[in-house]
């Protein structure tokens, strides 16, 4: 099956004398599957998303996204202060050439979708972070890209609100049939969003281990079947930053 | 205290200050701390013969105008520039440094140079003004988009926005509060090099400062005190009803305004 996203040798220096932060990575994602990249801190995992983002070129090798538009969001919903939650959302459809007449429809079709129905005029600092994060979600799918990279999106919520999003994510990228690439350092969160857990280990940043999740949605983070899982990760992810001696 | 109360002092709180400006001066003239100091009642007077005269309106018109088109060029001028520093590096280097310099320099020390190399008319006048507010629009300008939010740039980007769109769409609404400071600061100082020109230039122009300056031959001093009162109405006037009520507009749109985000 052609690949989503395929990374061949990719690697990533900022200087040409500074050390790797990316060595020889390689990667395919599958159209619709949601890969969790895993890692602690500097491992190089917001660097393998922005490359694929296109937000950065890399230092050697290659990335292709034959699946063609990638949306992003980020830990900071990066939301633009000025409009409203509806009209964050409008200007992301106004930059993919969506006439005037539908956007606002759309928008508030958009914001329904993620459970916001009625915001369409809320000011963004009048919204609560989970809120601002649905909206940044809405403005993303407004982009139409089937490609959807999220850098530690929910990382700066509360736990309550946090397994809200997960379900929503979850219940969204499978209508809509997304391929996502959602980095984060919580291996709970990996496991219970992902259908693949790749786990990367730092100086330089490269691929240390796999898993697939095999377990049927809905999941919840609490189950032992993701408890156990994250556990073996959680484990091997602890070799990997006793040996990089951090 | 309560939001209402609190808002009424806010709204009461120039007037006490003037009040209390008012008063220092009523006692300083009660207690002959000077004796050219005239008294409120004589200063109103002498403001009041102004209008009377033909003094007060033509003086005024005549500077707000020549400030009002002085500041048009200046932003003319002073935009670009202090985006152009932002943009190119090159541009930075060698204009950012002499902006600032002409930021510091007093428009005092300028008359004399622009008399001699402009003449004494509204050239020089000009001349003086341009070089007090463009380097303030042009510094105001540079670090407004040296502040945009790189997480935002970064947003527009990967929302597909690029070139002048993404300047229309985002980057110029994201520097909008330091721009609105850019153009305050730029009226302030077009103002003040204004008046420094006016008093000092060679020709007397119709405007406030040569209206000063005659007092000041004729030694009167209540004259001299109600010019600068119409100096100091016209820096409220337009703080207070053009740019206070434009940042306010500008900050409350993004959640920034101290007022209503006081606890």
């Amino acid at each position: 099956m052609s690949a989503a996203i395929s990374l061949e040798s990719v690697s990533k220096r900022f200087a040409p004398a500074a050390p790797p932060v990316l060595a020889d990575v390689d990667l395919r994602i599958a159209p619709g599957e949601f890969v969790c990249l895993l890692g602690a801190s500097g491992c190089g995992k917001s660097t393998l998303l922005n490359l694929v983002a296109g937000l950065e070129a890399p230092s050697a090798g290659r990335v292709r996204v034959p699946a063609g538009r990638t949306a992003v969001m980020f830990q900071d919903h990066a939301l633009f202060p000025w409009l409203t939650a509806g009209g964050n959302v409008q200007l992301a459809l106004k930059a993919r050439g969506v006439p005037r007449a539908e956007r606002r429809a759309e928008a508030e079709r958009l914001l329904a979708l993620v459970r916001l129905p009625g915001r369409h005029d809320a000011r963004v600092h009048a919204l609560s972070g989970g809120m601002r994060q649905r909206v940044a979600l809405a403005r993303a799918l407004a982009q139409d890209a089937s490609v959807l990279l999220m850098d530690e999106p929910f990382a700066a919520l509360d736990a309550i609100t946090r397994d809200h999003l997960y379900a929503e994510l979850t219940r969204i990228r499978l209508a809509l049939g997304l391929t996502v690439v959602f980095v984060t350092h919580n291996a709970r969160e990996a496991v219970r969003l992902g259908d693949r857990v790749v786990l990367l280990a730092a100086r330089p940043g490269r691929i240390a281990r796999e898993w697939t999740v095999d377990l049927p949605h809905p999941r919840r983070i609490e189950s032992a079947a993701v408890a156990g899982l994250s556990a073996e990760i959680i484990d091997r992810l602890g070799e990997e930053v006793a040996g990089a001696d951090v | 205290m309560s939001d209402t109360a609190r808002r009424a002092a806010g709204r009461l709180a120039p007037v006490v200050a003037l009040a209390a400006v008012l008063a220092v001066w009523q006692a300083a003239h009660a207690l002959h701390l000077s004796a050219a100091l005239p008294s409120l009642g004589e200063v109103a007077g002498d403001l009041a013969g102004a209008a009377r005269d033909g003094t007060l309106l033509p003086s005024l018109g005549g500077s707000v105008l020549r400030t009002v088109v002085g500041f048009a060029a200046s932003v003319a001028a002073g935009v670009p520039l202090g985006l152009a520093c932002h943009r190119w590096t090159p541009v930075r280097v060698v204009c950012a440094p002499v902006l600032n310099a002409l930021q510091a320099l007093p428009a005092a020390a300028l008359v004399p140079v622009a008399t001699i190399l402009l003449g004494g008319g509204s050239t020089a006048v000009y001349g003086v003004v341009l070089l007090g507010a463009v380097p303030s629009v042009a510094v105001g300008m540079l670090s407004a988009a040296d502040q945009i939010p790189p997480l935002l740039r970064r947003a527009a980007r990967t929302l597909g926005l690029t070139g002048a769109r993404a300047a229309r769409e985002v980057l110029l609404p994201a520097a909008l509060p330091g721009v609105v400071a850019a153009l305050r600061q730029g009226w302030t100082f077009g103002w003040r090099a204004l008046m420094t020109a006016e008093v000092m230039n060679a020709t007397p122009l119709t405007g406030i400062g040569s209206w000063l300056n005659r007092d000041k031959e004729n030694g009167d001093i209540g004259g001299m005190l109600a010019a600068i009162a119409v100096v100091l109405a016209v820096g409220i006037a337009a703080e207070s009803l053009v740019f206070r009520p434009i940042e306010r507009r500008v900050l409350r749109a993004r959640g920034l305004d101290a007022e209503q985000s006081r606890p």
